[in-house]
């Protein structure tokens, strides 16, 4: 295993050790190269197999099958002789191959010859009014407190949105003994009239559908307070989230509760690929941006530079492992380690796979497309939360000449916090395009700046 | 003054400025102040690169013998900017202070005031260590004295260029966004500009194009020694207030303020590479770090403090470090005004009224001879000084 650590150099450096990461590490590997991965936990499994390895038995039961099926994959990681740089926020990826990141308060560096990101999925924003209120928190977030510290509200919670993370969520807390008060859903009939046209491919994918027929069941049976086709939501409260208000069967209704779990869906984690600059597409069934990658994830425009798994297009933990292995496979042929002939036919399996495993998105896609009330928000309510700026401020740009995110910036200062844009991002380039009447293309999103992750003045001076 | 709302779809008019910066602004501004019909083109967003992520020093202090006379007319006009385009830029007078570490700082301060005064110039003013530490209680005990210049502070630079741009478009001046120019012809006494978007026609053209404007300079004739250099920034979290003044060190690079929203943005003529067809500055953090280090140095207790963001400005500079203002050497009813070399912010309000004054009358009262293009060419041999240079006008190359 000479060849593993060539000091700061690799052949690959992977950058997110969800199951797309581990698995292009592991073919990577498995070709002879050497593979640094970097993530920020202290254990593989990305956000989807959070604390893997670390699961306690009642976890893995509260967290389902899916979830404890990550440690098969994390398993292969660990043996596969990579490097594991754990604890690592890696703050910038150049296009030259060097990757910039700190660990444990120091500074590092490293330089690898290719480049698989593979940073994920982050949960969509959901600007509505009291959003920003305290007790108010992503599913997506919530979930990340079960798995890596069993963490469940003690309070009885209010889940509010759609997508299957949400559902899930609520399955988990009901296996956790967490009291729901409600389950307030956004969709409504018409997205499954809209749906139901894509019915036939996403019954190709029918385990997928029956897990989450299963869900909803299980939901049904324990008794949690469903409401469907939820408008007008509205979380209460003056210095912390007291319940939220919503319309629902043509009736104004109220629940009263503390903690509020907001969800519509998660969206590709595009920093690293816009801070290179990279070519984005906006997906208008996805509402949201994706790089430009060609077949094996690969970047347009960029050397060697790769994306995999949900960064790249939302097609969940599964796909990510097929797009992983995909790119790896790339990788490995890039540095000669096998030839064209063997990447293929060892891809043709993994792409046939792949395919069956997205057939059921754009059933999800269309059944749980956030509305746009929920995406593009009325005046009064905060956008950027780092910098207090609402929705009416940015069309208050768009009067004045702002024709793009980067503008707003400059004009208010909007995506400049702490979040670098995260949150805000998708809201401000769907505000502005509909305020110019134009596609969200025309419009752009933020140019994205190092440090991606926090480094502070000190430890920037000790490299000096 | 009335309002007129400006006409898009018209292709000619008296003045055409390429740039659609500060300066192009500042031009755009003043040309239509004196009654010209101004036509815009910018081949980004208006403010896009230099002038508006700068750091927003405006600032007398430190600057070249040829550029006083300019800059300090120009923050006369800053101190009444508000007045001016109904828009201040959020322009703060919290004085420049450039402080001294050391014994062989203070000699170069100096030396330097000595210089100015010896010129006629009193703005900058030596201060020793006590005096500092009253002006900024926070800085480490080992800074002895500075230079003090109390009526320089800094302003935004999008909101500059934005209050010029404003304030152009109520007097009626067409601003073309996404509208690069790309060849320059002389045709029947008059300019004629191709774009992508159509051709362009006017009287006058303005240079204002900054990093792009050597292009346009060398298809009239007038080829400067021009380099495109990225000048980096970085910015830090909210901050209480420690810090009104802003800061620059006699004896390494820096330039150092804190916002009224407690952001610290740290600088200081730190340059790194340019992709220039992307039109890019690729930001450099071992650069980065020694700037980290002269903060920390200044203010240990500014260690914990985050970065935020940090970011590249594309430049145009000159090798001598001093702008190219004034007509061309080679062209008629040509102005030329880039090449500010990373210190052009404060240098826009005036600057903008020279080259209005170029145009409408031929001449300016501002000194601005060390400006000309004519300083990078080669001496003349004596036997055609006396020659009068053959009007040409270069065919330009389309990009």
């Amino acid at each position: 295993m000479s060849d593993i650590n060539v000091g700061d150099r690799y052949d690959l450096a992977v950058v997110g050790a969800g199951p797309a990461g581990m698995s292009a590490a592991v073919t990577a590997r498995a070709r002879g190269l050497s593979v640094v991965l970097l993530d920020e936990q202290e254990a593989v499994g990305g956000q989807i197999y959070r604390n893997i390895t670390r699961a306690s038995h009642r976890a893995l039961d509260v967290l389902g099958p899916d979830y404890a099926s990550g440690a098969r994959i994390a398993d292969s990681f660990q043996s596969s002789g990579a490097v594991h740089l754990t604890g690592a926020s890696v703050w910038q990826v150049g296009r030259d191959g060097t990757i910039n990141y700190l660990r444990g308060g120091k500074v590092g560096s490293l330089h690898a010859t290719q480049i698989v990101l593979a940073s994920g999925a982050m949960e969509r924003p959901f600007p509505i009014p009291g959003w920003t209120l305290p007790g108010v928190l992503g599913a997506g977030a919530a979930q990340i407190l079960l798995k890596s510290a069993d963490l469940a509200p003690s309070e009885p919670v209010v889940l509010a949105g759609c997508g299957p993370l949400l559902y899930l969520l609520g399955w988990q807390y009901l296996r956790a003994g967490v009291p729901i008060k409600a389950l307030i859903d956004t969709t409504d009939t018409t997205d499954y009239v809209r749906a139901a046209g894509h019915l036939v491919e996403a019954l190709a994918a029918w385990p997928t559908l029956k897990k989450g027929l299963k869900l909803m069941s299980a939901l049904k049976k324990g008794k949690v307070p469903f409401y469907r086709g939820a408008t007008n939501l509205a979380v209460q409260g003056t210095d912390a989230a007291t319940g939220i208000r919503f319309t629902a069967g043509g009736k104004d209704m109220h629940v009263d509760s503390k903690v509020i779990l907001l969800h519509q869906g998660v969206v590709p984690n595009t920093q690293f690929t816009w801070s290179l600059r990279a070519k984005h597409t906006w997906n208008d069934v996805q509402l949201c941006w994706t790089p430009d990658v060609d077949a094996w994830g690969k970047l347009d425009g960029l050397p060697n530079i790769y994306v995999a798994g949900d960064g790249m297009g939302i097609g969940g933990a599964l796909a990510a492992a097929l797009q992983g292995q995909l790119s790896g496979l790339e990788v490995a042929a890039v540095a000669g380690k096998i030839d064209a002939g063997a990447r293929d036919s060892a891809a043709a399996p993994l792409r046939a796979e792949l395919s069956k495993q997205l057939r059921i998105r754009p059933f999800l896609d269309v059944l749980y497309r956030p509305k746009d009330a929920n995406r593009m928000p009325a005046d009064a309510v905060t956008v950027c939360r780092c910098e207090e700026v609402t929705a009416g401020d940015i069309r208050g740009y768009v009067a004045l000449g702002c024709s793009g995110p980067n503008q707003t910036k400059s004009f208010g200062r909007c995506g400049m916090g702490p979040c670098q844009g995260r949150l805000c991002g998708l809201t401000v380039t769907e505000v502005i395009a509909q305020a110019r009447g134009v596609s969200p293309s025309e419009v752009g999103y933020y140019r994205i700046r190092p440090p991606i992750k926090p480094v502070t003045l000190g430890e920037l001076a000790n490299e000096a | 003054m009335a309002s007129v709302t400006p006409d898009l779809n018209k292709r000619d008019a008296d003045v055409i400025v390429i740039g659609g910066g500060l300066h192009g602004m500042s031009s755009a501004f003043h040309l239509a102040r004196r009654g010209k019909r101004v036509i815009v083109l910018e081949a980004d967003y208006c403010g896009r690169h230099a002038s508006g992520v700068n750091a927003g020093g405006v600032r007398t202090l430190g600057r070249d013998l040829a550029e006083i006379p300019l800059s300090l007319a120009s923050r006369d006009i800053w101190h009444e900017l508000g007045e001016l385009l109904g828009d201040n830029a959020e322009f703060t007078p919290s004085g420049q202070l450039l402080v001294a570490e050391n014994e062989k700082d203070i000699v170069t301060i100096n030396k330097r005031v000595a210089l100015l005064e010896s010129h006629g110039f009193t703005h900058e003013k030596i201060i020793d260590g006590k005096t500092a530490r009253e002006l900024v209680p926070t800085i480490a005990p080992h800074v002895c004295g500075g230079i003090w210049v109390k009526d320089d502070g800094h302003a935004l630079p999008y909101r500059a260029v934005t209050a010029f741009r404003l304030a152009a478009q109520r007097m009626g001046v067409a601003v073309h966004e996404t509208t690069p120019a790309q060849r320059l012809d002389w045709r029947d006494g008059r300019w004629h500009v191709t774009t992508p978007r159509g051709t362009f026609s006017a009287e006058h053209v303005v240079n204002n194009a900054g990093a792009w404007a050597a292009e346009f300079a060398a298809q009239v004739g007038d080829p400067v020694p021009l380099e495109i250099g990225g000048l980096m920034l970085m910015i830090t979290y909210r901050l209480p207030p420690f810090v009104k003044p802003v800061l620059g060190a006699a004896g390494r690079p820096l330039s150092f303020k804190q916002f009224a929203n407690g952001t610290v943005l740290i600088g200081g003529g730190l340059r790194c590479p340019v992709d220039v067809i992307g039109r890019h500055g690729e930001v450099d953090f071992i650069r980065l770090a020694s700037s980290a280090q002269t903060v920390t140095d200044l203010f240990p207790h500014l260690r914990e403090l985050p970065v935020n963001r940090a970011w590249a400005g594309v430049e145009a500079f000159m090798p001598d470090n001093i702008p190219v203002i004034g007509p061309s050497l080679s062209s008629p009813n040509i102005v030329h005004a880039f090449g500010f070399s990373a210190h052009g912010f404060e240098l826009g309000p005036i600057v903008g009224r020279i080259v209005s004054e170029l145009v409408c009358d031929g001449t300016t009262a501002h000194p601005i001879a060390p400006f000309s293009a004519g300083r990078f060419r080669p001496a003349p041999a004596a036997d055609v000084l006396d020659v009068q240079a053959p009007f040409s006008i270069p065919t330009g190359v389309p990009r």
